[in-house]
């Protein structure tokens, strides 16, 4: 079986700032992967380039076998955004918001049939939105964006999930709803691929984490790949101490 | 007077028949382009491909071409050379846009001034409503319709890009050229426009509709029928006023357009400063205690 996401030693450089140098990365489909770094390390680049938004100056990416340009065609690639990079105030509803996750699937003018509309009804329900349909989407609550986002997916009938940082600005009980929906999404076949600096929820969440810095420094299991000397590896010890301050 | 004659009176002449159906085309087409203009922050593209036409317009003139290939290819070429300047040096986008569409207008003015029989064209720096002849309005009326109905057809994807780029290149669409295709029309929409108002004032028709409208409603369907039917409706009463007070025609629509956005601005249920003013008050009030953000563990971030 191919993996559903294939990074393999993939550099990508902006300019002369490298931001990836051979990462490589194998995740199967039905399983969770945390992706652990410092603030410019290169998650949102390693998103990208398997989106591909940036082309690697070096290696390939490959998802379910085939080409990330078959994959996108397919419908098979779902993106959440960091929350940063979405214009809160844009006049449109949570409905018509996760319909755009149809329109790889529609004709040319993107009318909804009933089809759509019964698939994005669905995806409301299953991320418990379906009583905020009609709310534009700035007037939600941070983890209830995520979700809308997450709903998008769910109703493009993706297969590989990309969420760059879910859980910043999300509080405690908006984040339980999120990892019970993705690992429902996990075991009906999805391969999930989300960065996070939420170190503590990643065990319980993930099947797999990796620990980033610019290249992968290890990928495994949660437990192991976050132990403290692991950890040390990729933020350096003055952020470990802060963090232990912290706790 | 009875307001019949008043309102019936000014459109015994054919001039102001063309004028009006001119406007009001002019009008609608800008409204529903500028819903997705003020949206994607390209107002200030709006400003300078509405401008660098001005060359194209002359060369097409000169060659006897129709105005929009020349329009389109010079609303391109700004586009491109301001992508070219912000990119590769260290000079920041709106200054890269001032440079751009000031030299290309500037050269179309130096055209202008160098081409024999030229009052055609110094028409089209301040538009002449009254002045239009019957070809102008087929012009206006065949480049219309086309960009509207392309607008109309493509409209949701046109909203993804503008809402999501990121997610139309993930289900496989190409948002560079749903932009190229959008700044495109903002091309064929100013050659629209400058026949009414004229190159100058072509970019308030591209701006203040869709940003009147985004003060008045959260649903983007709305913004779409409410930019048109307002910027219609401006336009109407400008030309009245023009012809009662004769004053400049083109001024006169996008003057009107400037005091419906300020009632707008000011009054809008939701968003009007009033309104928001008002709520803000009442949540003072209501206010006890600023509420505490969750307490969570995560790494510094
Ligand atoms: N568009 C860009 N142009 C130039 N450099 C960039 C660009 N985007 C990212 N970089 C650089 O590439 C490196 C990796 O950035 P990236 O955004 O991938 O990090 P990240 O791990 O997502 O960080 P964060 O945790 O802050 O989101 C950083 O050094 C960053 O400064
Ligand atoms: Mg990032």
């Amino acid at each position: 079986m191919s993996a559903a996401i294939d990074v393999d030693s993939v550099t990508v450089n902006y300019g002369d700032v490298p931001a990836l140098d051979g990462a490589t990365l194998r995740l199967n489909k039905g399983r969770i992967c945390g992706l652990v770094g410092m603030n410019g390390s290169g998650k949102s680049t390693l998103f990208k380039a398997i989106m591909g938004l940036v082309k690697p100056d070096a290696g390939t990416v490959t998802i379910d076998g085939g080409s990330p340009a078959a994959a996108r065609r397919s419908g098979a690639i779902s993106y959440v955004p960091q929350s940063e990079d979405v214009d809160w105030h844009f006049p449109l509803s949570v409905h018509e918001v996760v319909m755009m996750g149809r329109y790889g699937h529609m004709g040319m003018t993107r009318r909804p049939h009933k089809k759509d509309k019964l698939a994005v009804a669905e995806a409301l329900d299953r991320v418990e939105l379906s009583d905020f349909a009609q709310r534009q989407i700035g007037q939600l609550s941070g983890g209830q964006r995520k979700r809308a986002f997450v709903a998008r997916g769910i109703a493009q009938g993706a297969t590989t999930l990309l969420l760059d940082e879910p859980f910043a600005g999300v509080d405690k009980r908006s984040e339980a709803t999120i990892c019970a929906l993705l690992k429902e999404l996990a075991a009906d076949g999805a391969a999930i691929l989300l960065s996070t600096h939420d170190l503590h929820a990643l065990p319980e969440l993930a099947d797999e984490a990796v620990l980033i810095m610019r290249r992968v420094l290890m990928h495994g299991d949660p437990a192991v790949v976050l132990q403290p000397e692991n950890l040390a590896l990729a933020f350096g010890l003055d952020v470990m101490k802060r963090n232990e301050m912290a706790l | 007077m009875s307001i019949f004659e008043f309102l019936l009176d000014p459109f015994d002449f054919v001039f102001m028949q063309r004028a009006l159906a001119v406007t009001v085309i002019a009008a609608v087409v800008c409204a529903v382009l500028s819903c997705w203009l003020v949206l994607i922050g390209w107002s200030l593209m709006g400003d300078a491909v509405s401008h660098a036409v001005l060359p194209g317009v002359v060369l097409a003139y000169i060659a006897g071409v129709p105005f929009a290939v020349g329009a389109v290819l010079f609303g391109f070429l700004a586009v491109g050379l301001i992508g070219a300047v912000r990119d590769t040096s260290r000079v920041k986008e709106d200054a890269a846009i001032g440079i751009v569409f000031t030299t290309l207008f500037a050269l179309g003015l130096v055209l202008i001034s160098v081409t024999p029989s030229q009052s055609d064209l110094t028409h089209i720096i301040f538009g002449n409503l009254l002045g239009l002849s019957h070809e102008d309005l087929f012009q206006v009326l065949v480049l219309g319709t086309i960009t509207l109905v392309i607008l109309i057809l493509k409209h949701r994807d046109f909203t993804l890009f503008a809402f999501d780029p990121t997610h139309a290149h993930a289900i496989g669409l190409n948002p560079r050229l749903l932009g190229a295709f959008l700044l495109g029309l903002l091309a064929l929409t100013s050659v629209v426009a400058l026949q009414a108002v004229g190159v100058v004032l072509v970019v308030a028709m591209l701006i203040i509709p869709g940003a009147t409208a985004y003060l008045l409603t959260d649903r983007f369907g709305r913004m779409l029928v409410l930019a048109p039917t307002i910027s219609a409706a401006c336009a109407v009463v400008g030309l009245y006023a023009s012809y009662y007070l004769d004053a400049a025609s083109g001024g006169m629509v996008v003057l009107v357009q400037g005091a419906a956005f300020t009632l707008v601005y000011l009054f809008s249920p939701r968003h009007g400063l009033v309104a928001t003013r008002l709520a803000a008050a009442r949540r003072r009030k209501a206010a006890s205690a600023p509420e505490q953000p969750a307490r969570t563990h995560t790494l510094a971030g």
